[in-house]
């Protein structure tokens, strides 16, 4: 299975509060509040660190769920949020962010 | 009413030297043809302390006009906005279609059935071509206010409002929560802002709640008046009057939820979710349960 990029589209607004992430699309101003484990997934979403290395050292390493589950979990909320152009998904390392189409 | 300002008619131009007549003669006035220029009418109507100057040609929309914004007609000569009025006639447009905000070419733009409003980002000045009603020139203040506020760190919120012991509340809430409701039951001593549109602006480190004209089911305008803002109530009937906590993401999303916003702006959206936050972290914001009586303002002092 082809490993995935994350990083965070610049076409939203972001707050952390009481230890929830708020994030709001500016485009569709969709809201999602975003738990411990999301937030620390939103967090990593540099575009450089793969999505399996973040659940194995981020996820797995900070909160008690096996590997597998987290996985899995991890790749509902980037499929979620990426339909909502909040988070980019790619295959390869998102470098450039200012030329991602969740940036216009 | 008309003035004109020069003739179109012929003239006689002629001019003597002495006694002797050395030209005679009629022509067609050398200058331009000038049409008839209707008086242009004005009225100055000051919302938040934000003036904008409506010009129109019609002395009976003027006159509506006045009626409207009764309470909030400014007599001061200067205006921050300077619209045309142009009214025409009814046409036909799609009864379904949404508001439009635009920004485009250093202008706002917009867009809503017949109504089409337009003005310079910098300049402020501009022109609304609508039909002769209240509720399209109603809902140009409205945008321009949003769009206005958006930049000010303020909004308008979907939410009653009154002041009370000089501290300002807003109780916000979706249709039928209970904003004109609880507005009705407010005591004497409460001086009512509006029932159904809020004005909310920061400043410095307070938010300030000003009164509008924009009326809902109590068909009133508020009070043009302004107070430090104390609370805002999240609207919700029940069986008894109670203040309840509610969480602060909570509380920011039901915020967000009932801010007016219509432009299609992604920068501006998000000032709004950081002015929405920022509002959050200075104001108390709870839930207010309440019955329909009186008793639930012995909550709010």
């Amino acid at each position: 299975m082809a490993e995935k990029y994350i990083s965070r589209s610049s076409a939203i607004a972001a707050r952390m509060l009481g230890g929830e992430m708020m994030v709001m699309s500016a485009v569709d101003s969709t809201f999602f509040t975003l738990n411990e484990v999301a937030s620390a997934i939103w967090q990593a979403a540099d575009g450089r660190t793969p999505l399996s290395e973040i659940v194995a050292s981020k996820i797995c390493r900070e909160f008690d769920v096996d590997r597998e589950r987290a996985q899995r979990g991890a790749d509902r909320f980037v499929d979620e949020l990426s339909q909502h152009g909040i988070l980019l998904v790619s295959e390869q390392p998102i470098m450039d962010f200012s030329s991602s189409p969740g940036n216009q | 009413m008309t003035t004109t300002l020069a003739t179109t008619e012929k003239e006689d131009l002629s001019i003597e030297i002495g006694a002797m007549p050395i030209a005679r003669r009629t022509h067609d006035s050398p200058f331009p043809r000038l049409i008839e220029k209707p008086d242009c009418l004005s009225v100055v109507i000051a919302i938040g302390g934000v003036a904008v100057r409506l010009n129109t040609t019609s002395p009976d929309f003027l006159a509506m006009l006045k009626r409207r914004y009764v309470g909030f007609v400014s007599s001061e000569s200067h205006a921050e906005f300077d619209l045309d009025v142009n009214l025409s006639p009814p046409e036909f447009c799609d009864p379904i279609a949404g508001v439009r905000v635009t920004h485009r070419s250093a202008r706002w733009l917009i867009e809503w059935g017949d109504l089409r409003a337009e003005w310079e980002t910098a300049g402020r000045r501009g022109t609304i071509h609508q039909t002769a009603n209240p509720y399209s020139i109603d809902a140009v203040l409205r945008i321009l206010h949003t769009l206005l506020l958006a930049r000010q760190g303020g909004f308008l919120l979907h939410a009653s409002s009154a002041i009370r012991n000089g501290k300002a509340f807003l109780f916000s809430g979706v249709s039928g929560a209970g904003k004109t409701t609880i507005s009705r039951l407010a005591p004497p001593d409460a001086t009512l802002l509006t029932d159904e549109v809020s004005y909310v602006r920061r400043e410095g480190n307070r938010y300030m709640a000003y009164g509008t004209p924009f009326a809902g089911e109590l068909a009133r305008p508020g009070e043009n008046c302004s107070a430090p803002l104390s609370a805002l109530f999240l609207l919700e009937k029940g069986l008894q009057n109670s203040i309840e906590p509610i969480s602060p993401t909570d509380a920011i999303q039901r915020l967000l939820r009932n801010i007016l916003f219509f432009a299609h702006d992604p920068a501006l959206v998000k000032l709004l979710f950081q002015s929405a936050c920022e509002f959050a972290s200075l104001v108390p914001i709870h839930r207010l349960v309440f019955v329909p009586d009186q008793r639930v303002w012995d909550l709010i002092r």
